[in-house]
């Protein structure tokens, strides 16, 4: 039986359905595509495109800067995964046990989210080159540093966040689940290892997700704090796509070329991920 | 069971087609077709500080004449701006060089100048460093000359002369690199008793201070490299020896030890830094163009304070050179908008170098020296001392060095990295050389024969 919220939809869909879905094919499926058209040619402006074939593939994996610039990354982002994820498990356990001022808390921890990567990267630079300012040294001394910074900044930023995905799985997981094993005789750890974080799987698949995503596409927080510095050392992929479409005329297809090779690999690494995740989730 | 009445499913329509409009319209133009019938000016600015004086011209033009002007500035992304501004539909109409490498690239998006009121209107001197496309048209017409060096402080610098402990004892005796670089460090030794924090403000390397090491004093060694092996100075050489690449390691060797700050720190020092230190007095000396004294103008060194020194670096024959003189500054017509845009662009280009009113604000507010013979009356000349110290050097018989266009800013990056690095202790002076040479070469290949 199809009921009256059946019907309306039945016949209404398209006042609902069109507006986003122009609006998706105007903002990413047209760009993709001619993203994709775009890194087979040769560009100054997009409107005067001559085909050059696999010619910008072959010039952006020549380039040492690109390889340098994808290592860097990869290591980032592990770093980041980690952290973060450890980081933002703990924080959430901790306040989802009873503790005077954890709303507060929570609030507080959420907070860094609600600022734009620039303005953090800018005020994180303030305060870094501050501190390393007692060395005579700052951030851009070395790419090390700048690394390390950018861990310390995204770390503040998103840990909250993924604070608050733990906490809705924390709070998900059976209490009886875990009395039943209290009575068993389970030790504190033993609940914590065998019965939260096994029902916590989607919880963390998303976060992880989330992470591994963040770390690769980051590019306002690189370009605030480091901008590269010294000589592309600490530039991660993003940065180092933008900056090889902008920085010299004739190299826009090679910039392109490389932003596609970067959609596929972030690509096959986040379905990777998420498979592997998704396959270690159980069901209460 | 008839529920929604047709006027619901009306009003259902209008809704989706008024979302649809609104989202598609976001893609197109704003500008009616009415506009484009006669003609339109749109002049992307590169230049954010004088963002403010040209929009001022652009809406005195647009109420003498009726034709209207937008002026956009491109700011630090400047680049980038332009290349998507010109994708649009409603391109700008005209937009701005700063130098070969760039124009190489955009050589198509620029009408040919020669018939134009601007190009004729360049003095004797300058006609020649108009850029050029491939056919030998101008295309680019340059309309700021500028110059820069040493910029040092007088008063500062008497006291050192008046010091028991100075060798040097006149600004007379401070005409080659030997003098400058005693002078520089036994202030730098004395820097307490002469109340200042170092000899020479910080040499900032931030990327965006360090064009004044990686372009600006790079281009010295270029020049006198060009001028001895009898080379077209006006356009970038194929390849260099690197002669005199040792030279600037002298100057740049006082700028990083004997300085405010320690070369360890430079990389996060930007010019910013080093315009306040010399500013408010904390240094003699700070290397930087007649373009700063806005910058440094109305704060602790006065306008009569200020004077300016060529780059010393220990060349022969450097004592009978002035200041280096550097063109970055020009005007393209887009070839791509319409012939009547064109034609009243022109009419605007006209009107800035002739109208009283434009040319005032040219050179008293925005302080351009303009290569334009519109603007030889007195009236419209600058106030700005260290301009009036390089026109002392040049009446005082002494020949200009002049910034010699340089491959790309890819190899002012690879120069920046290597010269950091050299200052930080990580890397040699070597391979600050085979930059030079090695990188000079294979930046041309990539620019030229792209």
């Amino acid at each position: 039986m199809i009921t009256m919220t059946g019907r309306a939809i039945r016949r209404w869909w398209p006042l609902f359905v069109f507006p986003t879905l122009a609006a998706f094919l105007m903002g990413f499926i047209v760009p993709l595509i001619a993203g994709i058209y775009l890194s087979f040619t040769k560009f100054t402006t997009i409107t005067d495109a001559v085909w050059v074939g696999f010619d910008n593939y072959r010039r952006a994996f020549q380039d040492n800067e690109f390889a340098h610039a994808f290592i860097y990354t990869v290591e980032f982002t592990i770093v980041t995964t980690i952290l973060i994820n450890v980081a933002a498990f703990f924080v959430a356990y901790m306040f989802t046990k009873a503790m005077a001022g954890a709303k507060l808390f929570r609030s507080i921890f959420f907070m860094p989210n609600l600022i734009g990567g620039i303005v953090l990267g800018y005020i994180w630079q303030l305060l870094l080159n501050g501190v390393l300012a007692h060395w005579n040294i700052s951030l851009t001394y070395n790419s090390k540093l700048g690394f390390w910074g950018m861990v310390i900044l995204v770390c503040w930023q998103q840990i909250g966040y993924m604070m608050v995905i733990y906490i809705a799985g924390l709070q998900n997981v059976p209490n009886d689940l875990i009395e039943a094993a209290e009575v068993d005789g389970a030790s504190p750890r033993q609940v914590l290892f065998n019965i939260t974080l096994p029902m916590m799987m989607p919880s963390i698949t998303v976060c992880s997700f989330l992470t591994v995503t963040n770390g690769f596409k980051m590019f306002d927080q690189n370009l605030a704090l480091t901008n590269g510095a010294p000589s592309n050392t600490s530039e991660l992929l993003a940065l180092n796509i933008y900056r090889t479409f902008y920085s010299r005329p004739g190299f826009e297809g090679v910039g392109q070329a490389k932003a596609v090779v970067f959609l596929i690999l972030v690509s096959i690494i986040a379905i990777l991920q998420n498979w592997l995740t998704t396959s270690k989730e159980t069901q209460a | 069971m008839k529920r929604y009445g047709s006027w619901t499913k009306a009003l259902g329509i209008a809704c989706v087609l008024a979302l649809s409009v609104g989202t598609l319209g976001a893609c197109g133009s704003s500008s009616s077709s009415k506009d484009d019938a006669n003609g339109r000016v749109y002049y992307l600015n590169k230049k954010a500080e004088e963002q403010k004086s040209w929009v001022k011209l652009g809406q005195e033009f647009q109420k003498e004449t009726g034709i209207p002007v937008q002026i956009q500035t491109g700011g630090q992304d400047y680049d980038s701006t332009l290349k998507s501004e010109m994708a649009k539909k409603q391109a700008p109409t005209m937009f701005q060089a700063d130098g070969p490498s760039f124009m190489n690239g955009w050589a198509d998006y620029a009408i040919d100048m020669s018939g134009s009121e601007i190009y004729k209107q360049l003095n004797a001197n300058t006609k020649n460093k108009a850029l050029k496309n491939s056919q030998g048209k101008p295309i680019a017409i340059p309309y700021a000359v500028e110059s820069y060096g040493i910029i040092y402080n007088k008063t500062l610098l008497k006291k050192y002369f008046d010091s028991s402990w100075s060798t040097v004892k006149s600004i007379d005796n401070l005409n080659n690199f030997k003098a400058l670089k005693t002078v520089v460090e036994e202030i730098q030794a004395h820097k307490d008793d002469m109340g200042v924090k170092g000899a020479f403000a910080s040499a900032g390397m931030d990327t965006t201070s360090a064009f004044r090491y990686d372009y600006h004093m790079a281009t010295l060694p270029v020049f006198y490299e060009a001028e001895k092996e009898h080379k077209d100075i006006t356009k970038t050489p194929s390849s260099l020896k690197g002669t005199y690449v040792d030279n600037m390691k002298n100057i740049y060797d006082l700028y990083i030890k004997d300085a405010t700050v320690a070369p360890s720190a430079i990389s996060g020092k930007t010019i910013d830094d080093s315009s306040a230190e010399f500013a408010t007095g904390q240094s003699v000396f700070y290397q930087n163009g007649v373009w700063s004294y806005s910058q440094i103008k109305g704060q602790t060194v006065q306008d009569s304070d200020m004077g300016v020194l060529p780059i010393y670096m220990g060349i022969p024959g450097e004592e009978n050179h002035g200041l280096t003189q550097v063109i970055s500054n020009y005007w393209c017509i887009n070839s791509k908008v319409s012939k009547k845009d064109q034609e009243v662009t022109q009419k605007f280009l006209k009107w800035l170098i002739t109208s009283d009113k434009s040319r005032t604000v040219i050179s008293k507010d925005m302080g351009l020296v303009t290569p334009f013979k519109t603007f030889d009356d007195a009236k419209y000349q600058t106030t700005n001392p260290l301009v009036l110290d390089n026109l002392a050097y040049q009446k005082a018989g002494k020949k200009d060095t002049v910034l010699v266009p340089d491959p790309s800013h890819q190899w002012e990056d690879d120069l920046k990295a290597a010269l950091l690095n050299y200052a930080q202790g990580s890397g040699n002076w070597d391979a600050v050389k085979k930059v030079y040479t090695e990188n000079w070469a294979k930046e041309y290949k990539l620019t030229y024969n792209n």
